[in-house]
């Protein structure tokens, strides 16, 4: 598999990143340099080999239903870029 | 099948609808997070670092909400998958701190299911349920309080979701509202989602497409997003698929798209996302481990599954001899039930009945108090119609003392007593006072004596009058036929 500068642009724009055309190339050979790397894993016969999510020897670990957390309102905030009282702000999206 | 047609310029049109409701998990913490996962609440105070997204968080699952989650699965007849599996689901949307939603993709953890409806005719439909995944809420984006920003809560980010897929099953409005009023029954039954849909509890996506009766296969559908109450649902189906036929109809085409209903303009208009708004790039959560369930925990939540409608309301027929019909106005929702079952239990079934359908529900009604908030207790009520069984008060004297116990809340033998409404079963009296009415309208006596018997109820309806309607219905009926006739 590899990459054409029409799917690094795609990517970029789902990822919202703007790319200028020259950024884009040089990403296109990062990319597909990695791409690459990884690709050798197809050469690995893995048919009748079921995929693995995580470690096979575990399953979810679950919590009981309790409140345990919240009311740290200050903490929430505390990274916004922008506030308004007890609100996140961000520029306007309505669709 | 139904018989639904839209009639168009060039003839007939069926309507084809599946829906995808979303259900939020009644539960006491979010799905991945221990902050409250209840309604309301300061801005942003119900949020726990994992909600809002901050680095190196990690999500934990709540377990009631996969019980929840079961259960429903379970009520609605479905496959409950053993595995299953969370999914990331990516996009961008100020209201969604990390940039991507947990759901689940390819590993549902509830398969194939159904749903019965019961149409207005009596007929029976069956719908099919697709899957039951769970998934993360959103948080909430305020845009009117400000001209240039949008303001956000995060308080329901992360409360735990059941997205309910159905078949395209559904061929008309009426379908799909007793599609959305009869899952929102079953899942108030099972406890698992309050169905409250003007808080947003429950939401739907509607997905419509038209066909000719009898063209095979489906045309291009549109999603109809976010409908929040049962005539909604059917007004945007309606107005869709009349869109749809238009357009067909001109010789145009229809694009697949998600639309919104606009109830006010009553239109559905297109919500034009960017072309690649929708490639949501999924892929298994890496934070999270396969779900894997036990069959026993599986019969342990299903021993302990509550009464579901359709049995409850079969019960209810063989057990208090009710109609067909007055068993889906008394199972509509468990509250009811199950005040008509302390009421009814143990009584005169027929009498709880239509005491409980006709006056009591009347009361409500003209009180505005729902079954939760009853002016008049199952037990006040079951005592005032011991009073009636027991000859105590007649009927119509008993609608005078419900009357007196919504207004003052006090019992019904202690309205009897104040008022002393006791009927009265003393013949002499009685007979004192029908010979009184006989003897003041001679003339009438004389011309129902010559064969106007309808002239009868005048002389029940005097004799009651005169007794203040405490005279026993069925002695005065007795003494009067007796009396008149010697």
């Amino acid at each position: 598999m590899s990459l054409d500068a029409k799917k690094v642009a795609r990517i970029a724009r789902l990822a919202r990143i703007g790319l200028s055309d020259a950024e884009v190339e040089t990403y296109r050979r990062e990319m597909d340099g990695i791409i690459g790397w990884v690709d050798q894993l197809n050469e690995v016969d893995v048919t009748d080999v079921p995929p693995m999510i995580g470690s096979e020897l575990a399953s979810a670990r679950l919590r009981k239903d309790e409140v345990t957390d919240g009311n740290r309102q200050e903490a929430v905030l505390s990274n916004a870029p922008e506030r308004e009282g007890p609100f996140y702000t961000v520029p306007k999206v309505v669709e | 099948m139904s018989n639904y047609r839209i009639t168009g310029n060039t003839g007939e049109w069926e309507i084809v609808v599946g829906m995808e409701v979303h259900a939020q998990v009644v539960s006491q913490s979010k799905l991945f997070s221990g902050a409250s996962a209840s309604y309301g609440g300061e801005p942003n105070s119900h949020v726990s670092l994992v909600d809002a997204g901050f680095p190196g968080m990690l999500p934990v699952l709540n377990e009631e909400c996969v019980a929840q989650a079961v259960r429903t699965g379970l009520g609605l007849r479905a496959k409950i998958n053993k595995f299953s599996r969370f999914d990331r689901k990516n996009y961008f949307y100020a209201d969604l701190p990390t940039g991507y939603q947990i759901s689940q993709f390819e590993h549902p953890i509830i398969g194939e299911g159904k749903v019965e409806i019961e149409l207005p005719d009596g007929e029976v439909r069956v719908i099919g349920v697709t899957r039951l995944h769970l998934e993360q809420d959103a948080g909430k984006s305020i845009h009117d309080q400000d001209p240039t920003r949008s303001f956000i809560d995060l308080n329901r980010a992360g409360v735990a979701l059941m997205e309910i897929v159905s078949e395209p099953d559904i061929r008309s409005p009426e379908e799909a509202g007793a599609y959305l009023r009869k899952l929102r029954q079953i899942l108030r039954y099972l406890g698992t989602c309050d169905g409250n849909m003007e808080e947003g509890s429950m939401r739907a996506d509607v997905n419509v497409s038209v066909r000719r009766p009898g063209e095979e296969g489906y045309r291009t559908r549109c999603e109809i997003k976010n409908l929040n109450s049962v005539r909604y649902v059917m007004q945007a189906i309606e107005i869709e698929a009349e869109r749809q036929i238009d357009i067909w109809e001109e010789g145009g085409t229809i694009d697949q798209e998600t639309r919104l209903f606009d109830h006010v303009k009553g239109e559905t208009r297109s919500l034009r996302t960017k072309e690649d708004a929708h490639d949501y790039r999924y892929f298994p959560d890496p934070d999270l481990l396969p779900l894997e369930l036990e069959q026993s925990w599986i019969d342990e939540l299903k021993a302990h599954l509550p009464e579901l409608p359709e049995d409850k309301r079969a019960r209810l027929e063989k057990e208090y001899g009710v109609s067909r019909y007055e068993s889906a106005v008394l199972t509509a929702e468990q509250s009811v039930a199950d005040f008509y079952e302390e009421v009814a239990k143990g009584q005169d079934a027929r009498l709880a009945t239509n005491w409980i359908l006709g006056d009591f529900f009347a009361a409500l009604n003209r009180t505005g108090r729902s079954i939760e908030n009853s002016p008049v207790s199952a037990q006040g009520l079951r005592e005032l119609l011991g009073l009636i069984s027991d000859s105590t008060i007649n009927g119509k004297i008993a609608k005078e003392v419900l009357e007196d116990m919504v207004e003052t809340g006090e019992s019904a033998q202690a309205i009897v007593d104040r008022k002393g409404l006791k009927q009265v079963t003393d013949t002499g009296a009685i007979e004192k006072s029908i010979q009184e009415i006989l003897d003041a309208n001679a003339d009438k006596v004389a011309e129902y004596k010559s064969g106007k018997e309808k002239l009868f109820g005048f002389f029940v309806g005097q004799t009651m009058k005169a007794m203040k309607g405490k005279a026993n219905p069925a002695l005065v009926n007795e003494l009067l036929k007796k009396m008149l006739s010697a």
